[in-house]
């Protein structure tokens, strides 16, 4: 391990992840109170796999690994959404 | 020399944080089907959930992440002390929001909602099925949440001792990163368990 090649975050770039991460949550809950029926689910979704994909990418380091990390965590979430696809469309239409 | 991976180390972490995934994900399938079938019952159990609980505990998660990942920075910038604050600071968070889940499982065990209760078997299927759903996962993330906060408090200790230091941290990364996962799972926990009514 080299030193030189190790990449420090400032202090200040994890806040402004933090304050970012506080904004959708507000955004989350108070979108709640708006009825918006069947896109409720759909936004709640949206917002928290924005938040997941700061926190992979930024408190995770998953920015600043080798590009190996990021192959594997795309395999993965893309092997969990064929099993939904597949199980909700099993479900659908049996 | 001593042998020393710590692209290894923290690939290995990577490897089980894949099959926490997959186990959380398991549960967030099953709430998919059950909400599709039963989404008026889901809608009605979901307004005993105390939203703002809920929100509180978001924020104590988010804040608890932020300061694990700085104690990482302060460790490479060679700042113990500072890492150690800043660890201590995620386990009083770890702290508040069992705090919290002790109140807000308290109270509805108080009214008589919990698995198996005589309240309970008077509710209809997909009503039981929220609150099953509710109590295994909400119980389960508590569950990874204390096992954090176990990794933590040694991984605290650690820093003390300067075990962990500027020069090797890999130890600190993966215990932040199944800190990040707790906080991670609790991203989609809270809008779909919370927020649905």
């Amino acid at each position: 391990m080299h030193p030189e090649t190790v990449h420090i975050t400032p202090y200040r770039s994890h806040a402004w992840v933090l304050i970012t991460l506080l904004t959708f949550t507000v955004i989350t809950v108070t979108v709640t109170w708006i009825d918006l029926s069947a896109l409720t689910v759909f936004i709640a979704l949206l917002i928290a796999s924005v938040k997941s994909f700061i926190v992979l990418t930024y408190f995770m380091h998953l920015k600043y690994e080798s590009t190996l990390f990021r192959v594997f965590v795309f395999i993965v979430l893309f092997i969990y959404v064929l099993v939904i696809l597949f199980t909700l469309a099993d479900y659908a239409y049996r | 020399m001593e042998h020393r991976d710590d692209i290894g180390a923290k690939l290995g972490m990577w490897l089980f944080i894949f099959t926490e995934i997959l186990l959380f994900g398991g549960l967030f399938l099953v709430y998919a089907i059950m909400r599709s079938s039963y989404p008026d019952e889901f809608h009605q159990a979901a307004h005993h959930l105390n939203a703002f609980i809920g929100t509180i505990n978001t924020v104590v998660l988010l804040l608890s992440s932020a300061t694990v990942a700085m104690s990482i920075t302060a460790i490479q910038k060679g700042n113990k002390k500072l890492a150690v604050i800043l660890l201590f600071i995620t386990l009083l968070c770890a702290a508040a929001f069992m705090v919290n889940k002790y109140f807000e499982w308290g109270h509805k065990i108080h009214i008589g909602l919990y698995p198996g209760s005589d309240l309970m078997v008077t509710l209809s299927h997909g009503q039981v099925m929220f609150f099953s759903l509710y109590y295994f996962m909400t119980g389960l993330h508590m569950f990874h949440l204390v096992v954090g906060g176990i990794i933590l408090t040694i991984v605290m200790i650690k820093v003390k001792k300067g075990t962990i230091n500027a020069d090797r941290y890999v130890l600190l990364e993966n215990g932040g990163l199944y800190w990040h996962l707790v906080d991670l799972i609790w991203i989609f926990l809270f809008p779909l368990l919370y927020l649905i009514t």
